[in-house]
C-alpha cells in the first residue's frame, strides 16, 4: 500500500506546525523522517493517523484520495502508529491492551479474552515478538512494552507503520534488535516511517530520507550517499559543528560523595541499590543508562527530594543524608530537573516569580516573612538579560515561553547563584538545537570555573560530548566507569544492557 | 555599546510592566455581572413554574432589591449578612489558592461559635478590650483546630480533605446538639437546647443603634475588612503566601523548590479554619448573642459559592460577599412581602456558581458583550 | 532478552516496611485486648440475650444467651493471641485478616457488654443493617461508575436528594412504580448535567459537583416549602413493602435478613452484580476502564472518550436516583428537607474503601450500615453513651477508614482530570 501526503498544512493558533508538506510512503520501504525537536514531524504523523485534521491538503492511498477524520478511519485504512510516549494502559494486561477497540466479543457483549490471548500469541510467533499476553504492562520493561505497541499495530492489519522516536528508550543493543524487526516488517511488504532526530540511526536503517524543518520539507536524501554534516545542516538551516569543544578537565577536591547509597522507589523496591559515587570540583560526571534504572531516584536522593534508605551522602564534607532540599540549596547545590514543566517552573507564575522559586526566603529578597518585590524584580530582570531568556517582560507567565526559553529560565535561576555542584537531569530534553548548544556551553563554562557537574542523560551523544568521566547505571547499580576520552559507544551500550 | 551596558538596558526594559494589563475586564466584571443576571432570570422562570403569578415574580424581585439596598435598615441587614460570609469565604479562598478544597467551613463555624460563646459567658468582670478579643481569639482557635484535623490527615495519609471535612461537618452538628443539651454550655434556666448568653463585655458592639435601635450592623464588619487586608497581605506580600500559591499551582515544582508540603497543608487549613471560626464568633458575639442549634445557618456552604465567585482573590471575595449578603437580606424581605420561599436564593446562588465556572454558558445567551474569541 | 528480574531487591524492601506495619498492628491488637478485658469484662455481670427469631417465623430459633464477662475475657484473650502472633516471624501475610477479625470480635464484645442483662434483637439489627446500607451502597456504586471513567462525582448527594424528592412527589400522584421510574430518570438527568458541565465545558469536577448539590438542595427545599406545604397530597407517597421470596425466606436467621427485604435491597444487589459484569467482563466495560486509566490511549484507538464518559455518568446518575428513591418510597413515603443527611458522601467513602469495585463498595456500605443501625439500636438499649455521639459513629468511622486505607488503594489513573482532545 502506498500513501501520499499532498500539500498538508496545519496551524495551531499563530503557530504553523506544517506548511504545504508533500511526502510519499511506499510499500516495502523504510522512510526516514528527520527533523529537530519542534520541526513538525509528530504533528504530520498525527494527521496521518487521524488524531488531527489538516487545514489544507489531502491524503491519498494507492492514488485515491481518502478522508481520515478520526483514529478509527486511519486504523481502518491500514495506518498504524507507534507513539513516542506509549499509548498503553498500565494496569491492563498485554492482551487487553492489544485488543482494546477491536475486541473479540461473545454474547451480551462478553469480552472474549481467551481468543484475544490466542490472537496475540499468533502475531508474536509470526513476527518474532516474544511477549506474555497475561503480563501487566506496568510491570514490563520498556523494551517489551514497545513490542506490545508493535503487536497492537499489526493486530489491526496495518500496512503502514509509523514509528515516532522509537529508540529514545532503548539500549544500543535493543536498538539493533529493533532495526532487525523493522527490516523484516519492510521485507514482508509493509510501508514504514521512522521519525527521529537522531541522524546516525536514520542513516543506518532508512531507504529514503526526508528532512522537515520549521514545518516544511527542506530536502530529500539518499542514505547511501548523504553525510552527517549535510543532514545536520538541512535539519537546522545553517552549518553546525557536531560536538562540543572543551579543554581537558582539571578536577579539584571531591564535592559530593555517596557511599553504599540505597534509595526506595514508590513500589518499595530498591531503585538505587548500593551506589558509590564521587564528584570532584571542575569535572563533569555523566551517568548513562536506559530510563528506569534508578537514575531519577539517584538524582532525587542527592538533591534531598527523596529519603535515603541506607548509606551516606556528603557534600563539601557535610553529611547531607537526611538534609532537606532547601538545605542542599543553601550549601551550594543547583538542580536542573528532568521535567521542567512538572518540577522546574510554575506555568501560572510570572517569570520573576519563577526566578526566585527557591530563593525567595533569602535575605536578598525578603525581610522576615515579607517579600521585597522590587528587589526580586531587579534581580530577575538582570538574570533574564544575562542568560538570554527571550521574553518581552518579566511579568509574562512562564508557561507561555517556548521550551527552550523555559529551560534557559531554569538554568538562569540555578546558575545565577553561587553554586558548587550542578545536578542536571536530562538537561536538553525536547530542546531545539540552539538551546541545546546554549545549555551545553553553560555547563562546560561552569565546569571550567571549578563547579562540579553530575549529569544524567539518556542521550549518549550528550554524555560522550560533555562528560569527563562516564558512569553507567543498570538496575540501581553503577556497573561500569569509563574515561570519556577512551570510551566507545559499543562498550557503553553493553554496560547499559547489563552485560559488563 | 559594550555587552555589559547592552544587558543593563535590556534589564531596564524588562522591568516595565507588560502593556497588556493582567486585569481582564471581561473575566472580572462582565462574567460575574451577567452570571447574576442570568441566574435571576432563571430564578424567575422557576417561580413561574411553581405557580407564582407573574406580578408576584415582579414583586419578589422588587422586594429583593428594596430589602437589600432600599433603606438604611436594608443596608445594615446586607452588611450584617455579608460579614460572616466574607470571613468564611476568605478562609475557603485561601484554601483554594493552596490547592485545598475546604468544604468544612460550616463545621469550623460551629466550633468557632462554641469557642467564642464559652469564653463569652465566662470570665465575668473583664473589661471589654480584653474580653472581646479573647472571645474572638477563642473562636478563631476553635475553627482552626477543627480544620487542622483534616489538614493533618491530608498531610499524613493523603486522605482527600473533601470527604474528611464533610464528615467533620456532620460530626460537628451532632457535637453541637450534645453540648447544647448538657451543662456547662446549656443555659440552666432553659429546657430547650440553647447556650448561656454572652456577657456584655464580650459582645461586638452594634454600630448604628444610635440611629435606629433595630439596626443589627455590628463591629464584626471591621474584623471582616481587617481579614481581607490580612489575607491579601499574606497571599501576595509574604514568603508564606508565596509557598501557598506555589503549592496550589504546581505541588511538584513546590517540592522541588524546597517547600515543605506537609507543613503548608496544615498551615493553610488552620488559617482557613481560623477565618471560618471568626465568622462563627461574629454570629455568636454580635448577631445572636448565644449559640442556638442552627446558628451557623448554612453560612459555610454559601461561603463556598462566595469564594468561587470572588475567584479566590481577597478583594473579589469581599465584593462577592457583599453580593450574597444582599441576596440574603433581600431574600428575607422577598419571603416576607411576596411570600416566596427563601430557598429560591439557594437556587440562584448555585446557578451563579455554575455560570461563573463556565462562562461559555453565559456567552450562549448573551453573546454581545464579549469581544474576545470563545475558548 | 531483558527479563523482569527485580525479585530479590523488592522482597527485601517490602519486608522492611511491612515489618513496621506488622509491629504497629500487633501493638494495636494488644491494646485493644486490654481495653476489652478491662472496660467490658470488668464492667459486666450478667448474661446478654440475643434474640434470633421474629414472632411468626416458621422455626422458632432459641435466643443466643452469652455470659457477658466471660465472653469479654475470651475475646480479649483471642485479641492478645493475635497481637502476640504479630511479633513472631512470618505474620505479615495475615495482618489484614487478623486485624479485621480482631475488630469484628471487639465489636461483638462491645455489643455483649451493652446488652448485659438485657435482650437485643440481633437479627433485627442485621436486617436493619442491610436496609440502611442500601442508599450508601447505591451512592457508592454510582461513584464507582463515574470514577471508573475518571469523573469525580461529588454530586451524588444531590442526585440522591433529587431521586428522593421526585420519588415522593410523582409517587404520590401515580403510584410507587411510576415514582421509582421518574426518580431514576431525574437522577439520570442530573448525571447528564454533571457530564455536560464536566466533560463538555470542562469545569473543575469538584466545583461542578458542589454546585449541583447546592442547586438540588435549593430546588427541593424551595419546592418543598413553596408547593408541598400547600398541596399536601403531593407529599404522600406509597412505600414499597417487603417482598418475601418463598422457601428461602423461611431459613432461620438468614432468611429474614436476606430474603424478606423490599425492592430496593434486591435492586441494589442486582445492580451491583450487573455493574461488576459490565465493568470487568464486557467489551464496553474494558473501554470504559481504559478511558478512566489512560484516556489518550483509548482515544488513539478510536474509542470515543467523551461519549463513554457521558454514558457512564448518566448511568451513575440513574443508579443514584434509584438510591434516592429509597429515602421516600422505601422508607417514610414523605419528603423532608435535606433528608439524605450526608449519605451520598458516605457512599463516596464506601467507594474508596471498596477500592473502586462495585462489590467492594457494597461490602463497605454494609459496614457503614452496620454502624448506622448499631447506633440506633444502642440508643434504644439505653447505653451510657449519649445518642449524639452514637450518631457521630458512622462519620468518624468514615474518617478513620478513608484516612487509614487511602495509602494502599489506587483510584483510576486519570481520576479528576478533564480530557482535552486537540
Amino acid at each position: 500500500m502506498d500513501v501520499e501526503l499532498r500539500g498538508i498544512t496545519k496551524r495551531f493558533g499563530d503557530v504553523i506546525a506544517n506548511s504545504d508538506v508533500n511526502l510519499s510512503i511506499r510499500a516495502g520501504e523504510i522512510l526516514g523522517l528527520l527533523g529537530e525537536n519542534g520541526a513538525g514531524k509528530t504533528t504530520l504523523m498525527n494527521i496521518l493517523s487521524g488524531l488531527y485534521r489538516p487545514d489544507k491538503g489531502e491524503i491519498l492511498i494507492d492514488g485515491k484520495p481518502v478522508r481520515i477524520e478520526s483514529a478509527k478511519d486511519a486504523i481502518r485504512a491500514g495506518i498504524g502508529m507507534v507513539h513516542q510516549h506509549f499509548m498503553l494502559v498500565p494496569v491492563f494486561t498485554v492482551a487487553e491492551n492489544v485488543v482494546l477497540g477491536v475486541e473479540p466479543v461473545g454474547r451480551l457483549d462478553w469480552l472474549d479474552l481467551k481468543t484475544a490471548r490466542k490472537q496475540v500469541e499468533e502475531i508474536s510467533a509470526q513476527h518474532g515478538l516474544d511477549v506474555d499476553p497475561d503480563a501487566i504492562i506496568e510491570e514490563l520493561p520498556v523494551g517489551i512494552q514497545q513490542r506490545v505497541e508493535i503487536i497492537k499495530v499489526l493486530f489491526r492489519a496495518a500496512s503502514v507503520l509509523i514509528f515516532d522516536e522509537p529508540t529514545a528508550v532503548l539500549t544500543p543493543q535493543e536498538v539493533e534488535e529493533f532495526f532487525e524487526i523493522v527490516r523484516s516488517l519492510r521485507d514482508s511488504g509493509k510501508a514504514l516511517v521512522f521519525i527521529s532526530h537522531k541522524l546516525h540511526e536514520v542513516l543506518k536503517v532508512a531507504n529514503r530520507i526526508s528532512v522537515l524543518r520549521d514545518g516544511k520539507i527542506v530536502g530529500e536524501a539518499d542514505p547511501k550517499t548523504a553525510t552527517d554534516a549535510e543532514l545536520a545542516e538541512l535539519m537546522v538551516g545553517r552549518p553546525i559543528s557536531l560536538g562540543v569543544e572543551k579543554k581537558p578537565a582539571t578536577p579539584g577536591p571531591p564535592l559530593l560523595e555517596a557511599r553504599h547509597l540505597k534509595v526506595l522507589n514508590e513500589r518499595e523496591e530498591f531503585a538505587v541499590n548500593d551506589v558509590d559515587l564521587t564528584i570532584c570540583a571542575g569535572e563533569v560526571v555523566g551517568v548513562a543508562g536506559v530510563q528506569g534504572n534508578g537514575q531519577t531516584e539517584l538524582v532525587e536522593a542527592v538533591t534531598g527530594m527523596r529519603p535515603v534508605a541506607s548509606g551516606t551522602l556528603s557534600f563539601l564534607g557535610q553529611d547531607i543524608t537526611r538534609a532537606s532540599t532547601r538545605q542542599c540549596h543553601r550549601l551550594g547545590m543547583a538542580h536542573i530537573p528532568e521535567d521542567r514543566r512538572r518540577s522546574g517552573i510554575i506555568g501560572e507564575f510570572t517569570i520573576a516569580e519563577n526566578m526566585v522559586l527557591n530563593t525567595y526566603y533569602d535575605s536578598r529578597y525578603s525581610s522576615g516573612i515579607t517579600l521585597r518585590w522590587p528587589d526580586v524584580y531587579k534581580a530577575s530582570a538582570r538574570n533574564v538579560a544575562d542568560f538570554d531568556v527571550r521574553t518581552p517582560s518579566i511579568f509574562n507567565l512562564s508557561g507561555n515561553l517556548s521550551g527552550g526559553n523555559q529551560q534557559k529560565l531554569v538554568v538562569a535561576r540555578e546558575l545565577s547563584r553561587d553554586v558548587k555542584l550542578i545536578v542536571a537531569a536530562q538537561p536538553t530534553r525536547g530542546l531545539d538545537v540552539g538551546s541545546v548548544d546554549y545549555v551545553h556551553d553553560r555547563i562546560i563554562e561552569a565546569r571550567d570555573a571549578g563547579v562540579g557537574v553530575l549529569m544524567v542523560s539518556t542521550e549518549l551523544d550528550e554524555i560522550m560530548a560533555l562528560s569527563d568521566r562516564i558512569l553507567v547505571m543498570f538496575r540501581g547499580r553503577i556497573v561500569k566507569e569509563f574515561d570519556a576520552a577512551k570510551a566507545t559507544i559499543g562498550e557503553i551500550g553493553l554496560a547499559m544492557a547489563g552485560v559488563a | 555599546m559594550s555587552e555589559q551596558t547592552k544587558r543593563e538596558s535590556l534589564s531596564e526594559q524588562l522591568l516595565q510592566r507588560a502593556t497588556v494589563s493582567r486585569f481582564d475586564v471581561e473575566q472580572v466584571v462582565i462574567v460575574p455581572v451577567l452570571a447574576v443576571v442570568l441566574a435571576l432570570i432563571i430564578g424567575g422562570v422557576v417561580m413561574l413554574a411553581t405557580g407564582v403569578a407573574p406580578q408576584a415574580v415582579a414583586q419578589s424581585y422588587a422586594a429583593l432589591f428594596t430589602g437589600s439596598l432600599g433603606s438604611v435598615y436594608a443596608l445594615s441587614e446586607t452588611l450584617t449578612a455579608a460579614t460572616p460570609l466574607t470571613l468564611a469565604a476568605l478562609g475557603i479562598a485561601l484554601g483554594f489558592r493552596a490547592g485545598l478544597f475546604n468544604i468544612g467551613a460550616e463545621g469550623q463555624i460551629i466550633l468557632g461559635g462554641i469557642g467564642a460563646v464559652v469564653v463569652g459567658f465566662s470570665f465575668a468582670g473583664l473589661p471589654i478590650y480584653l474580653h472581646l478579643p479573647l472571645a474572638l481569639l477563642a473562636g478563631a482557635l476553635g475553627g482552626a483546630a477543627w480544620a487542622a484535623i483534616a489538614g493533618w490527615l491530608r498531610a499524613a495519609t493523603g486522605a482527600h480533605e473533601v470527604i474528611i471535612t464533610i464528615m467533620l461537618n456532620l460530626t460537628s452538628m451532632r457535637l453541637l446538639t450534645y453540648l447544647l443539651r448538657n451543662p456547662p454550655i446549656q443555659n440552666p434556666e432553659r429546657t430547650d437546647p440553647i447556650s448561656k448568653s454572652v456577657l456584655e463585655s464580650a459582645q461586638l458592639p452594634h454600630l448604628l443603634d444610635w440611629l435606629e435601635p433595630n439596626l443589627r450592623l455590628d463591629a464584626g464588619i471591621f474584623v471582616a475588612i481587617a481579614a481581607v487586608v490580612f489575607v491579601y497581605w499574606i497571599l501576595f506580600r509574604t514568603t508564606i503566601g508565596f509557598e501557598f500559591r506555589a503549592s496550589g499551582l504546581n505541588p511538584d515544582a513546590a517540592r522541588y523548590a524546597g517547600m515543605r508540603s506537609g507543613f503548608i497543608i496544615v498551615a493553610v487549613m488552620a488559617l482557613s479554619g481560623a477565618l471560618a471560626g471568626l465568622a462563627g464568633a461574629n454570629q455568636v458575639l454580635g448577631v445572636i448573642g448565644r449559640v442556638s442549634p442552627n446558628f451557623s445557618g448554612g453560612i459555610g456552604f454559601d461561603a463556598i459559592a462566595v469564594a468561587l465567585l470572588g475567584r479566590s482573590h481577597p478583594v473579589g471575595v469581599l465584593i462577592a460577599g457583599l453580593l450574597f449578603g444582599a441576596l440574603q437580606a433581600g431574600g428575607r424581605q422577598m419571603q416576607a412581602s411576596a411570600g416566596v420561599s427563601l430557598d429560591l436564593i439557594s437556587i440562584i446562588q448555585a446557578l451563579i456558581i455554575i455560570f461563573v465556572a463556565a462562562p461559555v454558558l453565559i456567552r450562549k445567551v448573551f453573546p454581545w458583550p464579549f469581544r474576545s474569541k470563545a475558548k | 532478552m531483558a527479563v523482569t528480574e527485580t525479585a530479590p531487591a523488592r522482597t527485601k524492601a517490602i519486608e522492611h516496611s511491612r515489618r513496621r506495619q506488622t509491629l504497629i498492628t500487633g501493638w494495636l491488637l494488644l491494646v485493644l485486648a486490654a481495653f476489652v478485658a478491662v472496660v467490658f469484662g470488668l464492667d459486666s455481670s450478667g448474661n446478654a440475650s440475643f434474640r434470633l427469631a421474629f414472632p411468626g417465623d416458621a422455626f422458632a430459633v432459641p435466643n443466643l444467651v452469652v455470659p457477658a464477662a466471660p465472653y469479654a475475657y475470651a475475646v480479649a484473650a483471642i485479641l492478645a493471641f493475635f497481637g502476640a502472633r504479630h511479633f513472631m516471624r512470618g505474620a505479615a501475610r495475615w495482618t489484614g485478616w487478623l486485624l479485621g477479625i480482631g475488630l469484628l470480635l471487639a465489636v461483638t464484645a462491645f455489643l455483649t457488654w451493652a446488652t448485659d442483662d438485657k435482650s437485643f434483637s440481633l437479627t433485627g439489627m442485621l436486617q436493619a443493617t442491610l436496609v440502611r446500607a442500601v442508599p450508601i451502597a447505591l451512592g457508592g456504586l454510582a461513584g464507582v461508575l463515574c470514577e471508573r471513567v475518571a469523573v469525580v462525582n461529588i454530586a451524588i448527594e444531590g442526585m440522591l436528594l433529587a431521586g428522593a424528592f421526585t420519588g415522593a412527589v410523582v409517587g404520590s400522584v401515580i403510584g410507587g412504580i411510576g415514582g421509582l421510574a421518574s426518580a431514576v430518570l431525574v437522577g439520570g438527568l442530573f448525571g447528564l448535567l454533571l457530564a455536560v458541565l464536566v466533560v463538555t465545558y470542562r469545569i473543575d469536577q469538584i466545583i461542578a459537583g458542589v454546585a449541583i448539590n447546592l442547586l438540588v438542595l435549593g430546588l427541593t427545599s424551595y419546592a418543598s416549602s413553596q408547593v408541598l406545604t400547600t398541596y399536601r397530597h403531593l407529599n404522600n407517597a406509597p412505600v414499597f413493602q417487603s417482598i418475601n421470596i418463598p422457601f428461602v425466606s423461611d431459613i432461620p436467621v438468614i432468611g429474614p435478613i436476606l430474603f424478606q427485604q423490599n425492592i430496593f435491597v434486591y435492586g441494589a444487589i442486582i445492580m451491583v452484580a450487573l455493574s461488576t459484569y459490565y465493568l470487568f467482563y464486557t467489551r464496553s466495560g474494558l473501554r470504559a476502564r481504559a478511558v478512566g486509566e489512560h484516556p489518550e490511549a483509548a482515544d488513539t484507538l478510536g474509542i470515543n472518550v467523551y461519549r463513554l464518559r457521558y454514558i457512564n455518568v448518566v448511568i451513575g446518575g440513574m443508579v443514584a436516583g434509584f438510591g434516592g428513591a429509597w429515602f421516600t418510597l422505601g422508607s417514610v413515603g414523605r419528603f423532608d428537607d435535606n433528608m439524605t443527611g450526608g449519605r451520598g458522601f458516605i457512599g463516596l467513602a464506601a467507594m474508596i474503601f471498596g477500592r473502586w469495585h462495585p462489590v467492594g463498595a457494597l461490602m463497605a456500605a454494609l459496614v457503614f450500615g452496620f454502624a448506622d443501625s448499631l447506633q440506633q439500636k444502642l440508643a434504644i438499649l439505653g447505653t451510657p453513651i449519649p445518642s449524639e455521639f452514637l450518631a457521630m459513629a458512622p462519620y468518624l468511622a468514615t474518617i478513620v477508614l478513608v484516612a487509614g486505607l487511602i495509602g494502599r488503594s489506587r483510584p483510576p489513573a486519570a481520576d479528576g482530570k478533564p480530557y482535552v482532545k486537540e
